[in-house]
Formats: structure tokens, C-alpha cells, sequence
């Protein structure tokens, strides 16, 4: 027994080795950026200095919101309101208009925690508007903010604009200040990485490509927004005060919308989630007009020709014209064997000794009653099989056990204590994971990335400690990774782990989903219809699996329509109708019962 | 005071309750919500200046002509920033590829047009101080395009087919409606409900380049209040938005008004995103 614990931990030991490695490589193509930036001073003039730094801060500002627009999917399109307020802030504070003068460096910090602020306020509408909403929102903000800055002539100087900070020795040169730049453009790119590449980077893709299943996996969507928000802010704004001093006069003229649409537009062309696509598309929408002189008046309509082309053609933006490691084909005939057996090293025995219990749920959608007075009781270590037609409620009980819909009257208690109805997100700390019918899965992830969100809550990591790259976010890092190398092993997928997962066959992504809500050590699993589109070996396969699962003292509800399956395996099953219980009672019990038997089963 | 604040602030309402209709118009039609629509509206301004006085054709034929080439601006939203991304409705693309287009158009207009107000011609040079042409028009604007779109959902087949593809795709498709031809023709008809905002706003709005962006705010204000696809919630928010927004004008000032339009935007809408008219949300599981 111990043997097979050290081989597996040996031969995961080494996976994780060689998938860090895989992921100091994707940091290659950032680097040699970087070195090839910091030679810019030495081999050209002043002014492509100048242009390098305009460059070095449009990506301090992009490479933040890249988190919100690429990763979380928000549709911020109006970030120049925190550029202007940085520019304006460390300005106004640096001249000493309102205080007396502060040194512009410090006046930068405090911009940077204006901005954070500022940023979150901007950001909040996103946790209850949609899309085309929040979009419309953040433009409000970005034409507000240039109004006001244009109409608070006492301190912004009105029209007429302030001149911009100057930062002290060895920052007073054109090069000194590049350098600057370019520092706080890394130091960006460094923290951003680290993120990305975090779970709560993984959680804000999630969000934002199957939010429901995210929520499933206890992602709390407002806790991370508010933090990522804090963070863009603060580098947004920490832009806008390089901006102010690179362009040495500030009016609210040079704040115009355009540029954020520049912003946006750069993530976009990037491709949502890369790092390095975004960061490639600031420097070609940056340089464009440098190049093309002629067209400078004509540089809006280049970008938006620009967007029109990336969505409408290459919707993965740069990105995925150089994600070469997923054009590689796959094995055809390729089989999904899990190994039961390494399920005894995932899953711990469970704890939990009471059961689930559902008593006396109704919900009405309308006139309809789609759950009508039901009473369930799910046991730890045993299979509860859920059955009966289409319409019978099935799948509605499980979204009122985890959370998605709140019943009119009744509760789910475990161990007496009940489960705050309507809050799915609270589901998974309490030890209740699931599947779903059509699965929820993040296509442009990797199949171990998918699996590592189920994971997401067992972290102990803050967000600064993930940004910052600290001890324990690291260890979070490899804990999660090796940890979804297993669960991927014993549910036989552990060959894909780094393909994108929206290349996988949908009877994978099925025990991709199963794998991810082991991935949180359950003490109870919902599973909805798991062996709808299997082949029949491998519904054999999925049996055996869950078998061993509840072996480990897991308790599972299973609503399924092959009833050879039910029978199989469950402990206890209840068949429902019309949403009230028809029936419940042994697999031997139900197969003669006389009413499923005519109403469900046939005979 | 009282009586110019109701003067312009009707006014500048039944404008944006219009473009809010436009919205609703093209949102029906393909649950897509389009940042082409405050630029319709200005577009109503800019090619009535552009064939009434730049021209100098008699105002029939430049009304006509405005509409007209607004319906094509429409058309061709539908082809080039509409039809491609309806597959993947899910994925929210339709934001960037309206977003895209409305763009193209403000920058054509910038450098082909001027990007500095331009006069409007007077149409009927009716009225004056608060009885003024350029304060009713947008009014009677308002009533008259509500009237004709209540006749053309409830007394035309084409009006009712309208009506179908809204409430049900799937199910007017199955019927054996043409929903590509009739989507077509919501954009078109939406284009020039926006160009009829514009046309008989522009005594007031002007022809100007910037119209656009501020008629996508102050446009999509009345929708998210009233409700999306809720026409008569439009309407009501609207009119209500220009009366706040003019009297918050002359009570503190230019600037401040748009703040305080913006605050009471955000405000009602964190606290009734659906909208005050709006149907509840739709299951996500």
C-alpha cells in the first residue's frame, strides 16, 4: 500500500517539477521583452526613449487590467478615469495646490491608493450588472471623471491643465525616467503572472467562462473582484501619474476616451487570458501610429478596424496564433480507464458521520410545483439513487441542495444544522460538491487547470501572498497541482492534463467534472446524470469508480435514467414523479414496485 | 425657470427615450444591445446639416435621404457587427463588434465631417422662446414615431412578425418566418427611429461628431431604468431623465448635472438591475 502511495507521489514529485518548468518557460517570451527594452536607450534618440516609456506605462496600466478584462471577463472600457485621477493626483499633490508640496514619488504612493479606491468604486457595478451594463457604466466614469477635471479649474487648473510632476535624481532624465517606467511596467508583469498563475487567477477565468460551476466550487465572485479591482486601481493609477510627468503638461484634453478604447482594444487583440498577447498588442497599438505617420488621425478607426477583425476572425486574439502546443493532435483512440484504486490517495476517509437531509421541499416555478413536499436522506458512505421521467424534479433537488434556488418551504440540514438556502457559493466549504447535466467546463483551460478550481477553497494563501509570491501561495501552487495530477490519475485522465479542455470528447468532460469535485475532499457528491453519452464499458468504469468513492465514506446522490447503473450500485433509491416521492426504498424494493414499474421503468 | 427646464428638459428626453427605443428596436429583434445606436442618432443630425444646408436640398428630400442612408448604417450593422457573433451570443461578443463599428463611424465623421458642433437647419421656423420649433419638434418626434410603431406592431403582419421573433426565435423560425429578412428590417427600421431622435433633435443637439457617444449613455439610461425591451418604459425614463438632467442643469450647473445623472443611474441600477419595468432574470442552471 505504501509502495503505490511513494510511487504516485514520486512520479506527481516529478509531474509538478517538469509543469513548473513548462511555466518558467512561458516566461521566456516576457523577459526577452524586457531585455530588449532595457537596451532601447543605447541604441536609439530621445524620442523613441519617449516612445518606449509611453509604452512602459500604457502596459503598467494594460497588464493590471488585463486581470479584469482578459482573465475575469469584465468589460471595463473606460479605465482612463484612473489614469486621469492618478495624473491628476500625483500632480495636484506634487505642486502643492491643496497641501503643501509632497516629493512626486510619494505623491505616486498615494495616487496608487487613491486609484485602488477609486478602482473598486468603478469596479463594484460589475458584481450586479452584466456585460453591455458594466461596459456602459465604466464609459460613464471615464467622461464624468474628464468633466469634473475640466470643471474644478481651482485645483486642475480647468482647460488650461497643470504642468506635469517632475521625479528626482537619477529619475530626471529621459533615460532615468524610462528606466523608471520600465520598472514599474516589470514589477507589474511580475505581480500579474503571479496571479494568473495562481487559484485565484484560475477562479477569475472561471468566473468568467462557467460562473456557475465557479460558484459550485465555492469561488466567491465579489471577494475576488474587490481585490483584483484594488489592485488594477492602484497600478492604473500609479500610470497615470508616470503619464502626468512623461507628458510634462496635463490637460483633461489628454485623457481622451480613445485611449482607453486603445487599452481594451490591446487585451482583446492579446487574447483574454495570455499574459504575453496583451502585452504584444500595447506595443503594436502603441508603435502603429509611429510607423504609419499618415494615419495617426486615422489610429481610432485602425483600432476599432482592428477589434472588429480579432472578434469576428481570431476571437483567441495573438494568443492563440502562438499557442503551437495545442495544434498537436490528439491520440484518436484513446480510453478512459480510471484506477479505483488511487482513489484510496485522493480522498481521505471522511469524517462525516451524519447524513444530508432534505425535508419537505416544495418549489413552484409559476403555477407549476416542480418539487412537491419531498423528503430525502443522502447517508454518508452509501449511493442514493435518484430516478424518474423527465420533469420529475430530479435535477431541481439538486440545485436547491447546492444552493442555486431557494424553496418556498422545507430545508436542507446536515447533521441538523441547516444549509443557507439560495447561497451556492457557501456549498462547497461545507463539504457538498457536484456535477452538472451539460458540464460546466472552461474550454480555453487546461484539463488540470479545470480540475485545479475544484480545489480552490482548500488554499490557505491570501491574494497578496499569490501576488507577491510568497512562501505559502507557492506551496498552494504545487499542493493544488499535485493534488489534481492524482484526482485526474484515478479518474483516468491524467494523459490530458495539459490539453485545452475544449478539445476533449464529452464522455471526458464528464469525469473531468467528477474529478474536480473531488479535487475539494467532499463529504457528499450530487451527481446529474454522469453516464448520460457514456459507451457502456465505460459506464461499467464509472460504477466501479463510484463505488470506490463512497468506500471512502463519501455520500453520493446520483440522479441518472440508466437504470441498469441504479440498480447496480445504489444503496437506497427514490423515484420521483411529477415532483413528489412515488416511491423509495432498496434497488430490490423499487424493481418491483408496481406503480414505478408502470409510470417509469416499464414492463 | 421652471417652464425652460420643462421646455428643454422634454425636449432632450423625448430624444434619448427615442434612442432608448432604438435600442430596444435592435435588442428585440437579436438579444444583441448595440453601441450603434447613439450613433444613428447623431448621424440623423450630421446628414440632415450635411443635405439641408451644406446641399442646400429642400428639407422633404433631406429628411428622406437622412433616413435612408441611416437604414443602410443600420443594414450594415447587421451584416458586419450583428449577424457574425449571433452564434455565440453567450460570449458577449456582440459588445466589441458594435463597439467596433460605432467607432469606425464617430472617427469617419470626425475627419470627413468636422469634429466641431455644425448649425442645423430650421425646418419650419415655428415658435419661439419656450414655444421654440427646436424644444416641441423632438416631442411631436417622440409621439408621432411611438404612434407609428404602436400601428406597426398591432395592424401590419410585418409589425406582428416583429412582435413574434421578440418574444420567441425558435418558435417564429419553426412557424416559418423569415427571421434573417426580419431582422434586417429591424435594423433598419431601428436606424431610423435613432435618425428621426437626431433629425428632429438637431435644432437642439446640433451636428455634431460627440452626439454620438453622449446619446449612447443618455440613450441606454431610459432603457436600463425602464427595462430592456420595455418601449414604454423607455418613454416614461426618458422624458423623466431629460427633466432631472435639465433641472439638475440650472440648479448646480453644467458639469455637475452629468454627475448627478450618472449617480442616480448607478444607484438605481445596483439597486433594480432588471430595471423598474424590466422582467425578472433568467434561470442560470
Amino acid at each position: 500500500m505504501s509502495g503505490v502511495s511513494d510511487a504516485v507521489e514520486r512520479v506527481s514529485t516529478n509531474d509538478v517539477r517538469e509543469r513548473l518548468r513548462n511555466a518558467s518557460a512561458s516566461m521566456v517570451p516576457l523577459v526577452a521583452i524586457f531585455v530588449v527594452a532595457l537596451a532601447v536607450p543605447v541604441f536609439s534618440n530621445d524620442y523613441w526613449v519617449l516612445i518606449a516609456s509611453r509604452t512602459a506605462i500604457y502596459w503598467l496600466l494594460v497588464g493590471a487590467l488585463n486581470l479584469v478584462v482578459g482573465f475575469a471577463g469584465q468589460l471595463a472600457i473606460g479605465y482612463v478615469a484612473i489614469l486621469t485621477l492618478g495624473a491628476y493626483v500625483t500632480t495636484i499633490l506634487s505642486a502643492g495646490n491643496v497641501s503643501p508640496p509632497v516629493p512626486p514619488v510619494i505623491a505616486l504612493a498615494i495616487a496608487g491608493v487613491a486609484g485602488s479606491v477609486f478602482g473598486v468604486i468603478v469596479g463594484l457595478p460589475a458584481l450586479r450588472l452584466r456585460t453591455f451594463y458594466f461596459a456602459i457604466s465604466t464609459f460613464g466614469f471615464a467622461t464624468i471623471v474628464t468633466q469634473i477635471a475640466l470643471a474644478w479649474q481651482s485645483v486642475t487648473g480647468g482647460g488650461i491643465g497643470l504642468p506635469g510632476p517632475e521625479f528626482p535624481a537619477p529619475f530626471d532624465t529621459r533615460s532615468g525616467f524610462y528606466f523608471l517606467c520600465l520598472g514599474c511596467a516589470a514589477v507589474c508583469t511580475w505581480m500579474t503572472a503571479n496571479v494568473a498563475h495562481s487559484r485565484f487567477g484560475r477562479a477569475l477565468v472561471a468566473i468568467r467562462d462557467a460562473e456557475v460551476a465557479a460558484e459550485a466550487a465555492g469561488i466567491s465572485k465579489a471577494k475576488l473582484l474587490v481585490m483584483v479591482f484594488v489592485f488594477t486601481g492602484a497600478a492604473a493609477a500609479m500610470a497615470g501619474g508616470l503619464f502626468a510627468s512623461l507628458q510634462t503638461y496635463i490637460t483633461p484634453d489628454a485623457f481622451t476616451f480613445d485611449l482607453s478604447i486603445l487599452f481594451f482594444i490591446s487585451i482583446l487583440i492579446g487574447g483574454r487570458g495570455s499574459i504575453l498577447g496583451p502585452m504584444l498588442g500595447t506595443i503594436i497599438l502603441t508603435l502603429l501610429p509611429e510607423f504609419a505617420a499618415p494615419l495617426a488621425a486615422w489610429s481610432t478607426f485602425l483600432y476599432a478596424c482592428l477589434l472588429l477583425g480579432v472578434v469576428l476572425a481570431v476571437p483567441g486574439g495573438i494568443a492563440a496564433l502562438l499557442d503551437f502546443r495545442n495544434r498537436k493532435p490528439l491520440d484518436q483512440h484513446r480510453a478512459i480507464v480510471p484506477r479505483a484504486d488511487v482513489i484510496s490517495e485522493v480522498l481521505r476517509p471522511s469524517q462525516m458521520k451524519e447524513s444530508l437531509t432534505l425535508s419537505d421541499i416544495v418549489l413552484s416555478f409559476g403555477g407549476v410545483r416542480a418539487v412537491d413536499g419531498v423528503d430525502l436522506d443522502i447517508r454518508p458512505a452509501q449511493i442514493h439513487g435518484l430516478i424518474g421521467p423527465n420533469g420529475s424534479g430530479k435535477t431541481t433537488i439538486l440545485n436547491i441542495i447546492s444552493g442555486y434556488y431557494r424553496p418556498q418551504s422545507g430545508e436542507v440540514t446536515v447533521g441538523g444544522e441547516t444549509l443557507p438556502a439560495g447561497r451556492p457559493a457557501t456549498r462547497a466549504a461545507l463539504g457538498i460538491a457536484r456535477t452538472f447535466q451539460t458540464p460546466r467546463i472552461i474550454g480555453e483551460a487546461s484539463v488540470i487547470e479545470n480540475v485545479m478550481i475544484g480545489g480552490t477553497i482548500n488554499g490557505c494563501g491570501t491574494f497578496a501572498e499569490a501576488l507577491l509570491m510568497l512562501p505559502r501561495g507557492r506551496r498552494d501552487e504545487a499542493m493544488l497541482r499535485q493534488m489534481g495530477l492524482l484526482v485526474l490519475r484515478s479518474v483516468g485522465l491524467d494523459s490530458l492534463a495539459d490539453v485545452r479542455a475544449d478539445r476533449l470528447q464529452h464522455s471526458e468532460l464528464r469525469f473531468v467534472e467528477i474529478a474536480r469535485a473531488l479535487m475539494s475532499q467532499p463529504a457528499f457528491i450530487l451527481l446529474d446524470e454522469p453516464a448520460a453519452g457514456l459507451a457502456p464499458d465505460e459506464i461499467r468504469r464509472l460504477g466501479e469508480l463510484i463505488r470506490e468513492i463512497v468506500r471512502r465514506g463519501v455520500g453520493v446522490l446520483l440522479v441518472e435514467h440508466h437504470a441498469d447503473l441504479i440498480f447496480d450500485i445504489c444503496h437506497q433509491v427514490t423515484v420521483l414523479n411529477l415532483g413528489r416521492v412515488l416511491a423509495a426504498g432498496t434497488p430490490a424494493e423499487i424493481r418491483v414496485h408496481k406503480e414505478v414499474v408502470s409510470a417509469y421503468l416499464g414492463g | 425657470m421652471i417652464g425652460s427646464i420643462l421646455a428643454s428638459g422634454l425636449a432632450v428626453g423625448a430624444v434619448y427615450a427615442l434612442i432608448g427605443v432604438t435600442y430596444n428596436t435592435m435588442f428585440s429583434a437579436s438579444r444583441v444591445i448595440s453601441f450603434t445606436a447613439g450613433m444613428l442618432g447623431m448621424l440623423g443630425g450630421v446628414f440632415g446639416s450635411l443635405f439641408i444646408l451644406r446641399l442646400g436640398l429642400p428639407v422633404p428630400v433631406g429628411f428622406v435621404l437622412t433616413m435612408g442612408c441611416c437604414a443602410l448604417v443600420g443594414v450594415i450593422t447587421e451584416f458586419v457587427a450583428v449577424r457574425p457573433v449571433l452564434k455565440s451570443l453567450d460570449q458577449h461578443l456582440y459588445v466589441l463588434s458594435t463597439l467596433a463599428l460605432s467607432l469606425m463611424i464617430q472617427q469617419l465623421v470626425a475627419t470627413e465631417w468636422s469634429t466641431e458642433p455644425q448649425r442645423f437647419p430650421r425646418l419650419f421656423d415655428i415658435g419661439s422662446g419656450l414655444l421654440d420649433e427646436k424644444f416641441w419638434l423632438p416631442i411631436v418626434a417622440c409621439a408621432v414615431g411611438m404612434g407609428a410603431l404602436d400601428l406597426l406592431y398591432r395592424h401590419t403582419l410585418v409589425g406582428k412578425a416583429f412582435l413574434a421573433i421578440a418574444e420567441d426565435n425558435f418558435a417564429a423560425r419553426a412557424l416559418g418566418l423569415p427571421e434573417r429578412n426580419l431582422r434586417i428590417a429591424s435594423y433598419a427600421l431601428a436606424a431610423i427611429i435613432g435618425a428621426f431622435a437626431g433629425f428632429a433633435g438637431g435644432e437642439l443637439l446640433l451636428a455634431f461628431v460627440a452626439n454620438g457617444a453622449l446619446l449612447n449613455f443618455y440613450g441606454f439610461v431610459p432603457v436600463a431604468l425602464g427595462g430592456l425591451g420595455s418601449n414604454r418604459g423607455a418613454v416614461v425614463a426618458g422624458l423623466a431623465l431629460g427633466i432631472y438632467q435639465q433641472a439638475a442643469n440650472f440648479v448646480v450647473g453644467g458639469i455637475f448635472a452629468s454627475v448627478a445623472v450618472f449617480a442616480i443611474f448607478i444607484i438605481l441600477l445596483l439597486a433594480a438591475p432588471q430595471g423598474l419595468f424590466g422582467a425578472p432574470a433568467v434561470r442560470r442552471v
